[in-house]
């Protein structure tokens, strides 16, 4: 069965992260490259993205004639997604036991940084495709 | 496409001739998709019988033959389908485009036919890079896929309306007359370019490299320079790829994070694709007219010819940069010639040069007009605005070792000051 583990951050995450010393940003990025790693190696990674940063992004809809109505993100929001993990696991507990290793990258200092992970199941997919 | 009854050297023969066996059928018969399949028939053929018979004397003739041979089927077995859909229509003649029974002529030139007909500027370069890795590479689907990090099924779509944009286009299957020839020309190489690119500095994903891309792109290339010896812009773009994959190796750290080129490891570099590119940058710019690929070969061969960064030839890339200026007006190279400036005449004179690029919307919203401003601020000691802007810039990037560089950098420089 299929999860998506999700990394929810504030809006402000991206400019945290870069503000963390240097020897922090990088044990945090050979974490998260070794864990890729492994759950390839392991046979469970499906796919996995990291976002660009929210300032960047935009909500968009339909306007009556179909064409596209962009606006900046929406203020509100508090919390965006920055990267996402999808993994195929025998059960949903090898799921909580994936996301609660990755909730434990090294944050500021060495010390797990122990963020939020969403897990969500995939649903299996339309037809037509694969 | 891998054959597991052949050795290397009738897998690596049977992939260099695909092309020019696909190019010979397609000549005949302008059935893009079926003439795919024969000379697929064709090269299964070729796996079952060359090692129990041998490799025939002219294995591209055979190929080419059989091809043709199940092509012809083909249109029987497609003509005699219609007869029968068409009872109550007038007969229809059973005929035969006499093409058919010529000798299967060989001509090298097929291949670059086919080239010029993937890398029409009708299609978009997504279109045409896909259809040129198919088509004349070899490569699979799922291989091509792979190499662009896309579901198979989108990538299968994407070359068969690729397929079908040539095939509508009515683009006569022929060599190009002498002046939209060098035209022609240009966009296969461009293709090549972006091709070569794709595999250098991914444009999505966590890796850097696909090396798979860029090997394709540096195999094809030297495929064309086959057929045109003589073109400067050929050799001046085998020499480009040569000279700047060399690098490869000394371009990324141990969890993929990018090195910048005064930090690589020189003794990393691959030093004979350095001396091939050399020469070939060499001779090219010898042969008298001018273009874009042999100045930036140029360019990477001082690069690789310094062995510390402290020896780079400043001044005379500063000046190829300004060739390249006058030529083309791009504004990745206007960015590339203010580095150059900073590197003769100090980082001041540089930041200068930038000001001019604030204005141009090409640049507008780059990460890397941003990124070279931190670097320049760095040299020239303002630390504080450096580090605002290496910020900047990795907040802008969607590239993760990119985005990572600028934010070490940053990081590196806090704690410095």
């Amino acid at each position: 069965m299929k999860f998506m583990l999700m990394m929810n951050g504030p809006r402000d995450a991206y400019e945290q992260f870069g503000s963390w010393p240097k020897k922090d940003i990088e044990a945090h990025i050979a974490f998260m490259v070794t864990f890729s790693r492994k759950l390839t190696a392991a046979g469970e990674l499906v796919s996995a993205e990291g976002l660009d940063a929210p300032t960047q992004a935009k909500r968009v809809r339909a306007g009556k004639d179909g064409k596209p109505i962009t606006d900046g993100v929406f203020p509100e929001s508090k919390e965006y997604l920055a990267g996402y993990w999808i993994v195929d696991v025998a059960s949903p507990e090898r799921a909580y036991q994936i996301a609660a290793e990755a909730s434990a990258a090294p944050g500021p200092g060495g010390v797990p940084f122990n963020m939020a992970i969403e897990v969500r199941q995939v649903m299996s997919g339309p037809p037509e495709t694969k | 496409m891998t054959f597991a009854s052949l050795d290397r050297r009738a897998e690596q023969l049977l992939r260099d001739l695909a092309p020019q066996v696909f190019g010979a059928t397609l000549r005949r018969f302008r059935d893009f998709a079926a003439c795919e399949d024969a000379v697929q028939e064709a090269l299964i053929a070729a796996a079952a019988q060359w090692p129990r018979d041998g490799i025939p004397d002219n294995p591209r003739g055979w190929l080419i033959q059989v091809a043709l041979r199940r092509m012809t089927d083909h249109v029987r077995s497609e003509i005699s389908r219609r007869n029968r859909e068409a009872t109550a229509i007038e007969e229809v003649p059973i005929a035969v485009a006499p093409a058919l029974y010529a000798e299967p002529g060989i001509d090298p030139d097929d291949t670059l036919v086919l080239l010029f007909m993937c890398c029409h500027p009708s299609l978009s370069s997504a279109s045409a890079i896909a259809l040129t890795l198919r088509a004349v590479g070899g490569l699979t689907t799922a291989e091509i896929a792979k190499s662009f990090l896309v579901p198979e099924a989108t990538m299968a779509q994407r070359i068969s309306r690729a397929k079908q944009s040539v095939e509508s286009s009515r683009v006569p299957f022929g060599m190009p007359d002498a002046h939209e020839r060098a035209q022609r020309l240009s966009s296969v190489l461009h293709v090549l370019y972006l091709i070569f690119n794709e595999g250098y500095t991914s444009s999505s994903g966590p890796s850097l490299h696909r090396t798979d891309l860029s090997n394709e792109a540096i195999r094809l290339t030297r495929a064309v320079r086959m057929l045109l010896p003589d073109d400067a812009q050929v050799a001046g773009l085998l020499a480009l790829m040569l000279l700047t994959d060399a690098r490869r190796a000394a371009r990324t750290g141990p969890v993929g994070e990018l090195i910048p080129l005064d930090e690589q490891n020189r003794t990393l570099w691959d030093r004979e694709a350095i001396a091939e590119g050399v020469a070939l940058v060499s001779t090219a710019l010898s042969s008298g007219t001018v273009g874009e690929y042999q100045l930036q070969a140029a360019i990477a061969a001082l690069h690789d010819e310094a062995p510390r960064a402290e020896d780079t030839d400043w001044p005379q890339i500063l000046a190829l940069y300004g060739m390249l200026q006058r030529m083309s007006d791009n504004p990745m190279v206007a960015l590339n010639h203010a580095i150059a400036a900073a590197m003769v005449y100090g980082p001041r004179a540089g930041l200068t040069l930038l000001e001019a690029l604030d204005q141009d919307e090409r640049l507008a919203g780059s990460h890397r007009l941003v990124a070279v401003r931190a670097h320049l601020l760095e040299r020239a000691g303002d630390r504080k605005a450096a580090i605002a802007l290496y910020r900047e810039a990795a907040g802008r990037t969607a590239s993760v070792p990119e985005r990572n560089y600028l934010l070490m950098r940053a990081a590196q420089l806090n704690e410095a000051s």
